[in-house]
C-alpha cells in the first residue's frame, strides 16, 4: 500500500515548520517544492523578532490575550479572531521550540532570552537574533528538514516552478504540476494534499523589500484554477527602507525598537551633514504627533507620516528623491553593535555611509501581504482552533491548503512589526496534524490510485502552453519593461494613499499591460535553464493579483488599516470646547459604528469567466473581542473613546436586561 | 585560480563631488563569460550599460536581461545568473566579479569602476559546475552539510519548554558562525577545494549518476564553510550529543587535514566569520577525537 504524500509549495518558515511537523507524525511521504533552494527563501530576510508574551511581559501585566488583543487592534479588527487568539496563546511555545532547534537568541546577562519592543504594542514582546531573526529561524527549520531529507522521509524539489494544482472532477485537489527550472521538465506530482506555501507578492510593484521569487505566481495559478483570495487591497508599506536600484531594502523596525528617531530638518532641504543640525532645528514629527507611542506606532500609520512630511508638506531631506531620516547616531555604539549590526552593516554596505555616526535616509517601501489565499478553520465554542482539524488552513478547494503570508488570516488590514514570523512558524505547525487527520479518509481514495489520465492530462496542458509560449513570434513587447511598468502602475495608485480616480485609472492600465503581457516576446527560446521562459510566466500570472488588488480597494469605500482612502476618512475632533467636543465624538462614533456595519468584512475575490475578480463580502467573526475605534493618534481620540465606552456599557445592560 | 590573491577590501578614499562627477561614466562595459550548458564552451560576451545612480551588478545584469543585445548590437538571450534577497543575506548571487568572489547585490558599480574604469568583468565560480552562464551548482554544499549532521536533534516538535539558559558571550559566539548563508565563497578561494563535474555515462540511470556524484562529494574536501558549521553545532548544548559523529566526519577522507592552511576563505567572507579560528579549534578537537578512539579500542 503506497504511502500518502503531501506536496509543499514554498520552503520558508511556514513551509518548512509544515515539513518537519509532517514528517515527525510519520505517515506520509513529503516533497518541499521550491525556486530557490530553501535555505535561500525570503524568510531570511526577517530582521527584528518575533512576538510573544514571556515572563518578563506576564509581570507587567502581559498575557496571551493582550497580544491578542494588539494583534486584532493593530490589523483594525478584519481578522476572524479564533485563530489569531490561538495563534498568540501558541506563540511563547513555537519561541520554545525554536530555542530548542538552537536559534541564537540574543541573551540577557544571565542567560534568558532578550526582548525588545516593537510597534502596535507597549511591551517588550519580541525575542531576537541579532537583526537577523528571520534568517535564523529560517536556518534552524530548514537544518530540521535536511534532517528528515537525510533520512529518507522528505524529499526536496528545488529550482521547480509550480504551475498549477491538478484539481480532479469532483473539485477535489489531487497533486500539482511542476517544472524543473534547470532541464526544464514538465512532470506531474500526484499529493493527497497541496500546501501553497509561497510567501507575499511584492514583485507587483516592481521594487519592494520582497525578495525577487516573491512573484505571487505559485498563488495566482491556484486562484486561476478556483481557489477564492480575501483581502487582496491590503498590502502593508514599510515605513523605513533604503532605495535602492534593483530594491527597496528593508530597515527593520528594530532600529526604532532600540530607540531610533526619525526626522527631517526643520529648514526644507537643509544642506548641513544631518550631524550638523541642532536639536531646536530637527522635526521629531513621529514624536511630536503621537506623544504614546512615538516612533513606534504602527506601520501604517508611521508610513503614512513619512509619506505626508515629504509628499505634501515638501520637508523631504533631498529636492529630487523623498526620504527623512532615521537616527541611531545618538545611542550607544556598544548596543548598536550587539543588537543591529546587521541591519546597520546593510545600509553601510550599500549606501556607503556608517549610520553609527550619520543619520539613515529611509523611504517607505511596500513590504508584506496581508491578503492572500482565503482559508478555513474549526473553532472551539470557546474561540480556541479545533488542532488536528482537517478545515484548519485548507482553501476552498479540499486537499488544497495555504500558510504563512500566501493567506488572508491572521493580519487583518494592518500586520503588527514581528508577528509575520510566529504566524508562518504557527501555521506550518498546525496545517500537519490537521492534513494527516484529513488523509485518513479521503474521498475516492489517494492520488496514487487515481487514474493516470489525469495527471498526463494535467501535464500535457501544461506542457502545450510552455511550448506555445516559446513558439511566441518576435516584435512583441519586452516583459522586463512591461513588469516596470505595472510596478510603477501599482505603486503610484494602490499604495500608502487612495483615490478612487487614480486606482480607477490603474485598473484601466493594468487590463491594457496585461493584454500586452499576452503577446510579449521571449529573448531566449531555448530548453535549458530558460529563466526568460519562467520570468514571462510569472509575469502573466502577476495580472490576475493586481486586479484583485486595485478592484478591492476602489471598491472598499473607508479607511482601515493599511487601506487609506483619504475621501472617506472620519475627520479628526477640531472642537476643543467640551461640549461641542462631546458632539462631534457623538457623531464620530456614529459614523464609525455605520462604517462597521457596511465594511467590517474580508473581500473575498473569485476570478470570473472573463478574468474579471468577482467580489464578494465575508462576515467577521469577531466574538472575542469586540471591535473598537483605532485611535492611535487621531486628534480628540481620549473623547471619542469616552463616548465609545459609555456606548458599549449602555449596550451591555441592555443585553443583561434582555436576558 | 593561478595568481589570484585575496585581500581583506579597503576603504576607498572619498573623493570630492567635481572629482567624482568627472569619474562618473555615461557608460560602462561588462563582460560576461557565457555558457549555454554544462559540457558547451565558454565564451566572453560584451554589453553595454548605461550608467545610474546607487547601481549594484544586480541591476546591472537586470539592464543586460532587458536589453538582450550585445555591444555589437547581436541579439542574445538574457545572461542567466541566480539570486534572491539581494541584500547579501540569501547568500544566491556569488560570483566572480573582477576576479575577486563576492555576492553581485554588495557589489556597488561605483567601486567596482574604481577598482577598474569604464569596465566590468563577471564570471561564474569556478569550483562549481556551471549550470548555466553565471548560474552553478552548489547542490554540493547541501550535502556537505547532511555529512556533518548540521543540525540540533531534539527529541520531538511538541512544546517541552524553552531551550538551555546561555551566556551573552556563548550566544555572540555562536551567532557568528549561525550567520554563514552557504554562499560558498570560501570555497572558491580555497586552494584545497576542488571542482566535481561529472558527465553522463552512457547508459547511466538518474540514479546512477546521482548515487556515484553523492560518493564523489562524501569523498572529497568538505571546505572551510562545513568547519564552521561543525564548530557552531559541537558548541551547541543540545547540538555536542552528535559531536562524536560529527568529528568522525572532520577526520575521513576530505575532512579537515586537507586544509592546508592558506587562509584565503577568512578573507573572502562575506559574513566575516572566522573560519579559521573555527579550522583550528575543530583541528584540535579532531585530534583529540582520534586520540580517544585509539585508547577506547
Amino acid at each position: 500500500m503506497p504511502r500518502p504524500r503531501v506536496m509543499i509549495i514554498g520552503g520558508g518558515l511556514a513551509g518548512l515548520a509544515a515539513a518537519m511537523k509532517l514528517a515527525e507524525l510519520e505517515e506520509v511521504d513529503v516533497g518541499v517544492m521550491s525556486l530557490t533552494p530553501v535555505r535561500r527563501s525570503h524568510s531570511v530576510c526577517a530582521q527584528g523578532g518575533i512576538n510573544s508574551v514571556n515572563e518578563l511581559t506576564r509581570q507587567l501585566g502581559d498575557n496571551e490575550w493582550k497580544h491578542f488583543d494588539d494583534t486584532v487592534y493593530g490589523g483594525d479588527f478584519l481578522q476572524h479572531q479564533p485563530p489569531v487568539n490561538e495563534m498568540c496563546i501558541w506563540a511563547p511555545k513555537v519561541i520554545d521550540l525554536m530555542d530548542r532547534l538552537g536559534v541564537t537568541f540574543n541573551r540577557t546577562p544571565e542567560g534568558f532570552r532578550d526582548h525588545r519592543r516593537f510597534g502596535g504594542t507597549l511591551f517588550k514582546r519580541t525575542a531576537f537574533a541579532g537583526a537577523t531573526t528571520g534568517q535564523q529561524l529560517l536556518y534552524a527549520l530548514d537544518e530540521q528538514v535536511r534532517r528528515w531529507e537525510a533520512a529518507g522521509t522528505v524529499t526536496k524539489y528545488e529550482f521547480w516552478d509550480f504551475l498549477g494544482p491538478i484539481i480532479d472532477a469532483a473539485g477535489r485537489c489531487r497533486g500539482c504540476v511542476a517544472q524543473d527550472m534547470v532541464s526544464m521538465e514538465i512532470r506531474a506530482f500526484p499529493a493527497d494534499a497541496v500546501i501553497i506555501a509561497s510567501g507575499g507578492c511584492g514583485a507587483i510593484f516592481g521594487r519592494s523589500t520582497n525578495s525577487v521569487a516573491c512573484n505571487g505566481s505559485a498563488v495566482s495559478r491556484a486562484y486561476q484554477a478556483g481557489a477564492l483570495y480575501g483581502n487582496g487591497e491590503f498590502i502593508q508599506v514599510h515605513p523605513t527602507a533604503i532605495p535602492g536600484a534593483d530594491k527597496l531594502r528593508l530597515m527593520s523596525e528594530s532600529a526604532r525598537g532600540e530607540g531610533g528617531r526619525v526626522w527631517v530638518p526643520r529648514t526644507p532641504q537643509d544642506p548641513r551633514r544631518p550631524e550638523q543640525i541642532p536639536e531646536s532645528e530637527r522635526y521629531y514629527f513621529l514624536e511630536d504627533r503621537y506623544p504614546k507611542y512615538g516612533n513606534l506606532v504602527p506601520r501604517d500609520i508611521a508610513t503614512r507620516e513619512i509619506f505626508k512630511v515629504c509628499v505634501q508638506e515638501g520637508l523631504s531631506v533631498e529636492k529630487d528623491r523623498p526620504c527623512v531620516y532615521l537616527d541611531v547616531s545618538h545611542l550607544p555604539r556598544e548596543l548598536l553593535d550587539r543588537k543591529l549590526a546587521g541591519i546597520l552593516e546593510i545600509y553601510e554596505k550599500f549606501q556607503g555611509v556608517d549610520p553609527r555616526t550619520t543619520a539613515m535616509k529611509i523611504f517607505p517601501a511596500v513590504h508584506y501581504t496581508m491578503g492572500g489565499l482565503w482559508a478555513d478553520y474549526e473553532a472551539t465554542a470557546e474561540g480556541r482552533l479545533v488542532i488536528g482539524s482537517p478545515r484548519n488552513q485548507q482553501t476552498n478547494i479540499p486537499g488544497l491548503y495555504a500558510i504563512g503570508e500566501c493567506e488572508y488570516q491572521y493580519h487583518g488590514a494592518n500586520r503588527l512589526g514581528a508577528n509575520s514570523l510566529v504566524a508562518c512558524i504557527f501555521a506550518g505547525l498546525i496545517v500537519a496534524p490537521g492534513v494527516t487527520s484529513a488523509l485518513q479518509s479521503i474521498p475516492g481514495g489517494l492520488a496514487a490510485a487515481q487514474p493516470s489520465s489525469l495527471f498526463d492530462g494535467a501535464c500535457r496542458q501544461h506542457t502545450e502552453q510552455y511550448k506555445e509560449l516559446l513558439a511566441r513570434p518576435q516584435g512583441g513587447a519586452n516583459p522586463y519593461t512591461l513588469h516596470q511598468e505595472l510596478g510603477r502602475s501599482m505603486t503610484e495608485a494602490a499604495t500608502v494613499v487612495r483615490h478612487n480616480a487614480d486606482l480607477a485609472a490603474a485598473y484601466e492600465k493594468v487590463c491594457d499591460l496585461e493584454r500586452q503581457a499576452q503577446s510579449c516576446s521571449l529573448f531566449d527560446c531555448g530548453d535549458w535553464s530558460n529563466q526568460n521562459v519562467v520570468f514571462a510566466r510569472a509575469l502573466a500570472d502577476m495580472f490576475p493579483l493586481a486586479r484583485l488588488i486595485v478592484k478591492g480597494a476602489l471598491e472598499r469605500d473607508e479607511c482601515r488599516g493599511a487601506h487609506f482612502k483619504p475621501e472617506f476618512a472620519i475627520p479628526d475632533i477640531d472642537s476643543a470646547e467640551p461640549e461641542s467636543a462631546g458632539r462631534q465624538a457623538e457623531q464620530w462614533c456614529d459614523r464609525w459604528e455605520e462604517n462597521n456595519r457596511r465594511w467590517l468584512k474580508s473581500t473575498i475575490a473569485r476570478l470570473g469567466p472573463d478574468g474579471e475578480p468577482q467580489l464578494t463580502y465575508e462576515d467577521v467573526d469577531a466574538t472575542l473581542i469586540p471591535p473598537r475605534p483605532r485611535l492611535y493618534g487621531v486628534t480628540g481620540g481620549q473623547v471619542i473613546e469616552e463616548v465609545w465606552r459609555t456606548r458599549q456599557r449602555k449596550q451591555e445592560l441592555h443585553k443583561d436586561q434582555l436576558i | 585560480m593561478g595568481a589570484t590573491t585575496y585581500e581583506t577590501s579597503m576603504p576607498q578614499q572619498e573623493k570630492s563631488p567635481a572629482v567624482k562627477a568627472a569619474l562618473t561614466p555615461r557608460a560602462f562595459e561588462v563582460r560576461v563569460l557565457r555558457q549555454e550548458r554544462p559540457g558547451r564552451p565558454s565564451y566572453w560576451e560584451r554589453h553595454r550599460v548605461t550608467y545610474e545612480r546607487d547601481m549594484n551588478v544586480i541591476s546591472v545584469l537586470q539592464r543586460i536581461a532587458e536589453q538582450a543585445t550585445t555591444i555589437e548590437g547581436r541579439k542574445v538571450a538574457p545572461v542567466v545568473w541566480e539570486c534572491n534577497c539581494l541584500e547579501e543575506v540569501c547568500g544566491a548571487c556569488t560570483m566572480v566579479i573582477n576576479g575577486r568572489v563576492r555576492q553581485a547585490c554588495t557589489a556597488l558599480v561605483d567601486r567596482l569602476l574604481q577598482e577598474k574604469p569604464r569596465e566590468i568583468e563577471l564570471q561564474p565560480m569556478r569550483k562549481f559546475p556551471v549550470v548555466r552562464d553565471l548560474c552553478v551548482d552548489r547542490s554540493r554544499m547541501f550535502e556537505t552539510l547532511k555529512r556533518i549532521k548540521a543540525w540540533v536533534p531534539i527529541d520531538s516538535y511538541l512544546d517541552l519548554g524553552s531551550g538551555p539558559r546561555q551566556s551573552p558571550e556563548v550566544q555572540e559566539l555562536a551567532y557568528l558562525f549561525s550567520k554563514c548563508m552557504t554562499c560558498g565563497c570560501c570555497l572558491e578561494a580555497c586552494p584545497q577545494f576542488l571542482k566535481i563535474e561529472l558527465q553522463r555515462m552512457p547508459g547511466e540511470s538518474d540514479e546512477q549518476l546521482h548515487a556515484r556524484r553523492h560518493d564523489q562529494y562524501t569523498r572529497s574536501f568538505l571546505g572551510a564553510f562545513a568547519i564552521g558549521q561543525v564548530e557552531l553545532f559541537n558548541s551547541n548544548p543540545i547540538g555536542k550529543t552528535d559531536a562524536a559523529e560529527r568529528l568522525d566526519a572532520l577526520v575521513a577522507e576530505g575532512g579537515i587535514q586537507v586544509c592546508g592552511n592558506a587562509q584565503n576563505c577568512v578573507k573572502v567572507c562575506p559574513k566575516e566569520i572566522p573560519l579559521t579560528t573555527a579550522i583550528g579549534r575543530q583541528g584540535r578537537a579532531a585530534t583529540w577525537h582520534v586520540l580517544r578512539k585509539w585508547f577506547d579500542r
